[in-house]
């Protein structure tokens, strides 16, 4: 019986220490696996940076490849449930689930990236990698010799056709006789199909490839035809190592690790986060000595003017593809047209897919 | 000398035993693979199993959502599974599903923001007559054309999920989205939706109306004529020619059946769980229902049973992921296991083993 | 050097892309046929093509010889069509529900064997050297630009169709799948036959899978078939069961999805959303035009696909 006793209170002891020191929850919820070297596997990335920084004093979990919709919601809730303190979702379909959990569980801070509704235990981050869109439109502008661009979209939505006229407009600005071919392919994951997007667009004529779709494929295409491409989401140089100039890098960890510690210190509010370059949300991979040496001090200057806020890549005059003007001389793009942005600028060819 | 040797009847005992017996045989399989992957087997196995139907924090929440995951299965699989008992083979129910959801969607949406009870009912009919109508086609080519239908409503599952990707990105993309793809939230939208009916389960009319389709499936087979039909036709189509069954008429019934049942299942599955028509709405639920009417042997109990199997493990699976980080590969190998098992121990209901000394040869 | 263009495409470019694109399709394809003409319908391609794509990829990465890579490539598509051979021809369970777990299971294991082969390039596959021939102004492009797997898959094409034609195999293959009750009182081993075409068809759609991992597009991503398997399961259709019509929808296929992107990267509008659809509208449209001929038997599915055999009943 004593023995008992002792076991019990050392049981209670060893359970009140450990709740002193528990860890925080952290809950992440992917579209995709983690393994698909693009979007998520970026997120998985910024997960471990997290844990590396956070060492003990957090706990995460994760859940892969999760539909959009009901799916996303049980994912969640169950999370919730599980005691979950803090759960980031991280694909733009888990906006309407986030928040209707989040109603649930208002003790449960909740981050949804690339969404636009906030509540009070919601807070929305995103990436301007647009930014990032601009240096390699820059880059590709000055490299190019047949002067064509190809660029494989995904899905006519905000997010693409904002990296499509970011890129367009600095290649452009630098290169006034580049044309910009760009070819949707409706998925954002099958390799074949965008490799042979890649190939089509060598086909007429592109030497330098920009892709908006999540898979390494265009990358072996211009390694394979010798000429150039840049990464997506994460550095591809493994798939090219020749062809691969610079990468646009969805550099999440620091921003994950920031939330976290305000969870810890119990200072986090809700909010809406758009970073760029500026707070290294994205990140451009190192140069390759492909680029010319001008070309590259050229690019890295243009980072700079953009991480200290001194440039913003939709600075007027800049006129819509039909011709209409969208911004005077010096204005500067509102966020919320940005965000919603569904149109080409004047130059780019072609109509948005319906 | 093993030989199978078929049974007059189907083994009473069997029928219960063999799913029992396919279990073990995963857990004890997928063990092995857990325990290469360094996964604690027994944990891995109670977590998929038991987690969501007895773990403390969880199971009031999992217990109802196992009924929520199942339902479209369900209601699936009980369709086709008419078919399949006159060897008319719907595997397009995926696009039914799909369209079903479009056209119950595109009706919704027409009367937005209107307010009237009629809404709901209109969307309903539409699921109907939209999954019948993509069903009926495959009807149609093979009762006019004998065209094979297994391949022409499988061929239609993708002209269907490009139909979805182009309204959702056009004439259904919500118009004060801001751009983004994906149709108004039907929740939000209360004349068109199909809200939780008992709060905080999840339950939804969906539940409610496949639980009916499974009575109702129960008695057709058993005492409508139309199932001794279907019976008969699977059996021998010569007896049922002679027993006046009309097989044109037979064909296009059990497809545009099943077509409306998956119609159904998308439009119930829009306008409450998942809320909104996007480019990745389906999830695959036409295609699994197969394998659940095979393993429910085509019988409403069995399909009753084999879709609570699977939503059971699809979330116990989910739990596993972020309770035992288990990868999603790993779960889904796993249930690749499970319907193996399955469906190679289900000859034991039908068959019987002999021992034989082996005569000639 | 430019050659004859049309709206601003090389045609001998523009068919030599879709000779490569539609390998790993036809390949697949090819294997299915067999299948099929055998009286069995293997659903679970997709779930061959992806455990193809990683063992080849795996096995080419770590002995350095991409043809070790394909010779694995093989050996995983058969064994796991081997699985389906078990469960449908000496268990009888059924085809299409074995099918479909046979994709779901392939999906998840591979994954899980791909593990830790992202983002890693196999060793290159050597185009072989024809010399003078390549340099030759179109037809150099056209027929001797390929690696040696295109000839293979050319010369397997031609192969089966001889196989299916005029070989005796061929023939009880053919009647098996025709008539498995009459085969079996004729004294073929109906079974048997059937799982041995069930193992080339997994072969076929994992050398198929690899052909996509190691060449076309060279790397391992999870998923990355991506609907690939289903593609080959309608041209056998479209093909109506003969070898040269399969090759025919194959490049036909690739070719239509080909040329949209090539047109749209010519900036001429069409929606990319609804011509994704025209290949399987074709293939439906194909199919009815087929079966319409009854009368042309050798044109008509086999008359016992899908439909389980058992000797004992």
């Amino acid at each position: 019986m004593k023995k008992i006793l002792m076991l019990a209170a050392a049981f209670l002891l060893t359970a009140s220490i450990s709740s002193v020191a528990d860890p925080l929850k952290v809950g992440f919820i992917y579209v995709g696996p983690t393994g698909d070297h693009g979007w998520t596997y970026e997120h998985d990335q910024g997960r471990i940076a997290l844990e590396a920084a956070l060492g003990d004093q957090i706990e995460t979990s994760f859940v892969e490849s999760v539909p959009e919709g009901a799916d996303s919601e049980r994912v969640l809730t169950q999370m919730a449930l599980s005691g979950h303190d803090l759960i980031y979702t991280t694909s733009f379909g888990y906006m309407d689930p986030t928040i209707n959990v989040a109603q649930k569980f208002p003790d449960v801070k909740f981050e949804h990236a690339t969404g636009y509704k906030q509540a009070d235990n919601v807070a929305t981050y995103s990436a301007r990698f647009y930014e990032g869109r601009a240096v390699i439109g820059h880059i590709a502008g000055r490299v190019t010799q047949s002067n064509v661009i190809g660029y494989i979209a995904s899905f006519p939505i905000p997010e693409v056709i904002r990296g499509i006229n970011s890129a367009y407009l600095h290649a452009k600005a630098v290169n006034p006789d580049v044309e910009m071919k760009i070819v949707w392919v409706f998925s954002w994951f099958d390799p074949a199909k965008e490799a042979d997007a890649a190939q089509a667009l060598i086909d007429q004529g592109a030497d330098i490839l920009m892709q908006h779709t999540d898979s390494p494929a265009a990358m072996n295409i211009a390694e394979d035809a010798g000429i150039f491409a840049f990464g997506q989401a994460s550095d591809m140089s493994k798939f090219g190592p020749n062809a691969h100039l610079t990468a646009i890098i969805n550099n999440w960890g620091p921003y994950y690790v920031e939330r976290t510690n305000a969870v810890i210190d119990g200072t986090w509010t809700s909010g809406d986060t758009w970073d760029g370059i500026g707070a290294e949300m994205v990140k451009m991979g190192p140069m390759s000595d492909k680029i010319p040496a001008e070309v590259q001090q050229e690019a890295q200057a243009l980072i700079a003017a953009i991480a200290n806020g001194d440039y913003h890549p939709f600075t007027g005059p800049i006129s819509r593809q039909d011709g209409s003007a969208w911004l005077n001389d010096g204005e500067i793009a509102d966020d919320g047209t940005l965000l919603g942005m569904n149109f080409y600028v004047e130059g780019i060819e072609g109509d948005i897919p319906q | 000398m093993l030989q199978l040797e078929p049974r007059l009847e189907n083994s009473r005992v069997w029928i219960i035993a063999t799913p029992v017996i396919a279990v073990l045989c995963t857990i004890i399989a997928g063990g092995a693979m857990f325990a290469l992957l360094g996964i604690n087997p027994v944990q891995a196995t109670q977590t998929i199993f038991w987690a969501p139907l007895f773990d403390p924090e969880l199971s009031a929440y999992a217990r109802p959502q196992i009924l929520v995951k199942a339902a479209p299965l369900i209601l699936i699989a009980i369709g086709l599974s008419i078919g399949f008992r006159a060897n008319i083979w719907n595997i397009g129910a995926e696009g039914q599903y799909v369209m079903g959801a479009i056209a119950a969607g595109a009706v919704g949406l027409a009367f937005y923001p209107l307010d009237a009870w009629y809404i709901f009912p209109l969307m309903f009919v539409a699921g109907l007559v939209g999954g019948a109508a993509w069903g009926f086609i495959p009807a149609m080519l093979k009762t006019r054309f004998g065209a094979n239908e297994i391949l022409v409503s499988l061929m239609l599952v993708y002209v269907a999920e490009h139909f979805l990707a182009s309204v959702s990105l056009g004439f259904l993309r919500n118009p004060d989205g801001s751009g983004f793809p994906g149709s108004r939230n039907f929740q939000q939208y209360e004349s068109a939706a199909n809200p939780e009916l008992i709060a905080g389960t999840g339950i939804h009319l969906g539940v409610i109306f496949a639980i009916f389709v499974v009575a109702l499936a129960y008695a057709l087979i058993r005492f409508h004529r139309f199932g001794y039909q279907v019976n008969l036709t699977g059996k021998s189509l010569r007896a049922a020619r002679f027993s006046g069954v009309n097989p044109t008429k037979l064909t296009i019934a059990c497809l545009c059946l099943s077509g409306a049942l998956a119609g159904l299942a998308g439009m119930f599955e829009l306008t409450g769980p998942a809320g909104q028509l996007t480019i990745d709405f389906n999830v695959g639920y036409g295609f699994t229902a197969i394998i659940v009417a095979f393993l429910g042997r085509l019988h409403p109990i069995g399909i009753t049973a084999a879709g609570l199997l699977m939503a059971l493990t699809y979330i116990g699976g989910e739990l596993g992921q972020f309770m035992l980080n288990l990868p999603s590969a790993a779960i889904q190998a796993f249930q690749g296991m499970l319907l193996f098992f399955l469906l190679s121990l289900e000859f034991l209901t039908t068959y019987r083993i002999r021992f034989k000394l082996k005569r000639d040869a | 050097m430019r050659d004859v263009e049309f709206l601003g495409i090389n045609p001998a470019v523009f068919l030599s892309t879709m000779v490569v694109a539609a390998m790993p399709v036809l390949l697949a394809a090819m294997g299915e046929l067999i299948v099929e003409k055998s009286g069995v319908l293997n659903l679970g391609v997709e779930g061959l093509m992806i455990i193809g794509a990683v063992c080849g990829f795996i096995v080419s990465v770590e002995t350095g010889s991409p043809v070790a890579g394909l010779l694995g490539a093989l050996l995983a598509g058969a064994i796991l069509a081997g699985i389906f051979g078990l469960l449908t021809q000496y268990f009888h369970a059924s085809q299409v529900a074995t099918g479909l777990a046979l994709t779901l299971f392939g999906l998840g294991l591979s994954a899980l064997l791909g593990q830790s082969y992202t983002g890693i390039r196999p060793p290159d596959f050597s185009i072989p050297n024809f010399g003078v021939l390549s340099e030759l102004p179109v037809i150099g492009i056209l027929l001797f630009s390929y690696d040696f797997l295109v000839y293979f898959s050319l010369a397997l094409v031609v192969g089966i169709w001889w196989f299916l034609n005029h070989s005796r195999t061929g023939l009880a293959l053919r009647a098996i799948g025709e008539n498995h009750n009459a085969a079996h009182s004729l004294g073929y081993h109906v079974i048997r036959v059937r799982l041995v075409a069930i193992l080339f068809g997994g072969a076929c759609g994992g050398l198929g899978g690899a052909y996509l991992a190691l060449i076309r597009v060279p790397q391992w991503t999870e998923g990355m078939t991506a609907g690939a398997g289903w593609i080959a399961l309608a041209l056998v259709v479209f093909g109506s069961w003969r070898p040269f019509r399969v090759v025919l929808g194959a490049f036909l296929f690739g070719g239509v999805t080909l040329l949209q992107l090539n047109l749209q990267a010519l900036g001429i509008a069409i929606n990319p959303a609804y011509l994704s659809m025209t290949p399987y509208i074709v293939t439906i449209a194909a199919l009815v035009v087929i079966s319409g001929m009854g009368s042309h038997a050798s044109l008509r599915a086999p008359a016992c696909l899908g439909k389980p055999f058992d000797a004992t009943k």
